[in-house]
């Protein structure tokens, strides 16, 4: 009997790492100079879902993600630690989704995905920090959900029990299958890539990556099916136009800041012994210290 | 009809300050409005709910009482606000952004195909011009929040959904009595008509609210690390500061993600917001998301190598120098006139 599991995943900007070059001069976000990286949470739930598939005979786990055409760049990097197959949902229809477009397209495409019976998906990505995706998929399913999950205690065809992490403290919870899980940073850390399954994947490719590539190699894909990563466009899923993209999306961004901040009168200190003792004193005797 | 609703977080009987603090800026964001505020209640023996809220201004509080609201589930309390909120038609919705309130908000919105800004640092009323439909809406909520790993800030608006939704954090907003004599009208629902018992689906098998044991919020000083304090070692230094000085450690994200110190003391938007009299910033950047947690300290000092680092700005001192060399002056410095 199959248990089919689906984790969704994001390609998201190294918003961590963010250099003197990522803002450009007109204050927008130059996206072009930030690296493109596996949103870390997502990759708690996969190993998450990795864990389940080594217990749970027949499991499958299926790496669901939305973006551009480069985002297949983190569904070959599941296929290395151990996922199964990767869909990438992508688009001019989807652009300019907020959370609830997104949801939206991700709860099409898993109804697609036919019989779910566990999706697990991170607690927040890092460039937009709202956890939200993880319940709105599940609320446009109908179905349960338990988010901040820290470890799965046990899983069966049935039910699953998980401990949350709060934010003072933890609790522990049943629900029954299916069920969408969103898994915290203080869960297990992935797995590293599988050598093996890196060499067994490292062409796996979408039709548009093809396209793109320019070179025939349609023998090795014929002789190695599961090269094929699928992509499906909106047309590919059953939707209601309104809801996708930006007709999809209530929230509208009036404006964009740069961070200028107000400048107060700062004293300058070079940090020498004098002016260091100087400063203590002045602490001390207004009060603020001591 | 039409009102701004806020959502209370209810633990142990208590009014959380979370929703206070909503209430408080709820009370006059209402006002401008000239809308009622109204809040919503759900929870098990709720005698002492009223006496609680309606000091902060309370027009109308709702009370859904049943011993199955307790401990929180996510579908019991969703199904409540999306049936309520779709009688009831407000104009906003405000929760906290807490483990409850980032569970439950996205759960009505999508019900309700509202949107729903996350972790917002600042609320304001104002109009919005969308100037493709050639159409102005006025008096909206301005949901004011940095994104992008802080380095922008983006203000977000609903033109047409309601209710216009937000999540604020804890400590971001002020709690301010509005009037202790003031009293607003009871609403009890018929929770039957709110909930069926398909919601109560999640079952709670145990649960321990641990108090932090690092009080980052209530300390009076601040000693907190960046990413520029190079290593946990380094940290230790803070530490010790932090400890002649009577005060707490604190950390910015860079600094947490890196493993220099635990995520309790994580300061900034995603982390805890503070207001100490005293906030010394060794190795910081300052990251509008880190900024936005700590900028009404009383009194910041900013120590860095970097002489154009972003927080020297909003620093009344600024001491251009390497932390592990300034930390131990101010330590000796401290130590030798206080004696």
């Amino acid at each position: 009997m199959s248990f089919n599991i689906v984790v969704l995943a994001k390609q998201v900007p190294d918003t961590r790492n963010v250099g003197k070059d990522a803002m450009k001069a007109d204050g927008t976000v130059n996206r072009a100079a930030l690296p493109a990286i596996f949103n870390p949470e997502d990759l708690n739930a996969l190993e998450q879902a990795l864990r389940i598939k080594e217990k749970v005979p027949g499991a499958v786990v299926h790496l669901l993600t939305m973006g551009p055409v480069r985002a297949a760049e983190i569904i070959r990097e599941s296929l290395y630690r151990g996922a199964d197959d990767g869909f990438l949902l992508s688009g001019r229809e989807f652009a300019g989704s907020d959370t609830l477009a997104t949801s939206y397209a991700l709860s099409c495409a898993i109804r697609k995905l036919g019989k779910i019976d566990l999706i697990l998906c991170g607690r927040q990505a890092i460039d937009g920090d709202t956890a939200q995706v993880g319940p709105q998929v599940a609320e446009k399913l109908g179905l349960p959900q338990i988010t901040y999950a820290e470890e799965i205690i046990e899983i069966n065809k049935k039910s699953i029990t998980v401990k949350r992490r709060l934010e003072r403290g933890v609790e522990i919870v049943r629900g029954p299958l299916p069920i969408l899980v969103t898994v915290n940073g203080t869960a297990a850390p992935c797995r590293p890539r599988n050598a093996k399954l890196t060499l067994k994947y490292k062409h796996a490719a979408t039709p548009s990556e093809k396209q793109e590539s320019g070179s025939d190699y349609t023998d090795l894909y014929d002789a190695h099916p599961y090269l094929n990563i699928t992509e499906w466009g909106a047309n590919d899923i059953e939707h209601d136009p309104q809801w996708l993209g930006l007709s999809g999306s209530p929230t509208k961004v009036k404006k964009i800041d740069n961070i200028v901040f107000t400048a107060k009168e700062s004293k300058r200190l070079t940090g020498s012994d004098f002016e260091i003792e100087s400063l203590m004193k002045e602490l001390i005797a207004n009060h603020t210290i001591g | 009809m039409n009102n701004l609703f806020v959502y209370l977080e209810i633990e142990d009987g208590i009014v959380k300050d979370v929703s206070l603090e909503l209430l408080t800026k709820g009370r006059s964001l209402a006002k401008q409005l000239n809308c009622k505020l109204e809040a919503v209640a759900i929870g098990h023996q709720l005698e002492n709910i009223p006496q609680q809220v309606f000091p902060y201004g309370v027009d109308v509080l709702h009370l859904a009482d049943d011993k199955r609201f307790v401990p929180y589930t996510t579908q019991p309390h969703a199904s409540v606000l999306i049936h309520l909120f779709k009688e009831e038609k407000p104009q906003i919705a405000l929760l906290g952004a807490t483990s409850v309130g980032r569970d439950l908000g996205p759960r009505v919105s999508s019900a309700l195909f509202s949107g729903l800004t996350a972790d917002c640092t600042s609320l304001e009323i104002g109009d919005y011009e969308d100037k493709k439909a050639g159409k102005v809406y006025k008096d909206l909520l301005y949901q004011i929040r940095p994104a992008f790993g802080g380095n922008i800030v983006a203000t977000i608006v609903n033109p047409d959904c309601r209710p216009q939704m937000a999540t604020v954090r804890e400590g971001v907003m002020k709690k301010e009595i509005f009037d202790p004599k003031y009293s607003g009208e009871i609403h009890r629902l018929d929770v039957s008509k709110y909930v069926s018992d398909k919601d109560f689906v999640i079952e709670v098998i145990e649960r321990h609210i641990e108090k932090t044991k690092i009080d980052i919020k209530s300390a009076p000083i601040i000693v907190s690390g960046g990413y520029g304090v190079g290593s946990a070692e380094n940290f230790k230094l803070l530490y010790e500061l932090a400890e002649v000085l009577g005060g707490e450690v604190g950390a910015s994200r860079a600094a947490v993600d890196a493993g220099f110190a635990e995520h309790e003391r994580q300061i900034g938007q995603t982390g805890t917001t503070v207001r100490p009299k005293l906030y010394i910033a060794c190795g910081i950047s300052g990251q509008i998301q880190h900024i936005a947690g700590m900028q009404e300290s009383a009194m910041i000092i900013a120590i860095n190598s970097d002489p154009n680092a972003p927080i020297n700005k909003i620093a009344d001192y600024v001491i251009t120098g390497r932390v592990e060399e300034v930390l131990p002056k101010m330590i000796k410095y401290y130590k030798k006139n206080t004696k």
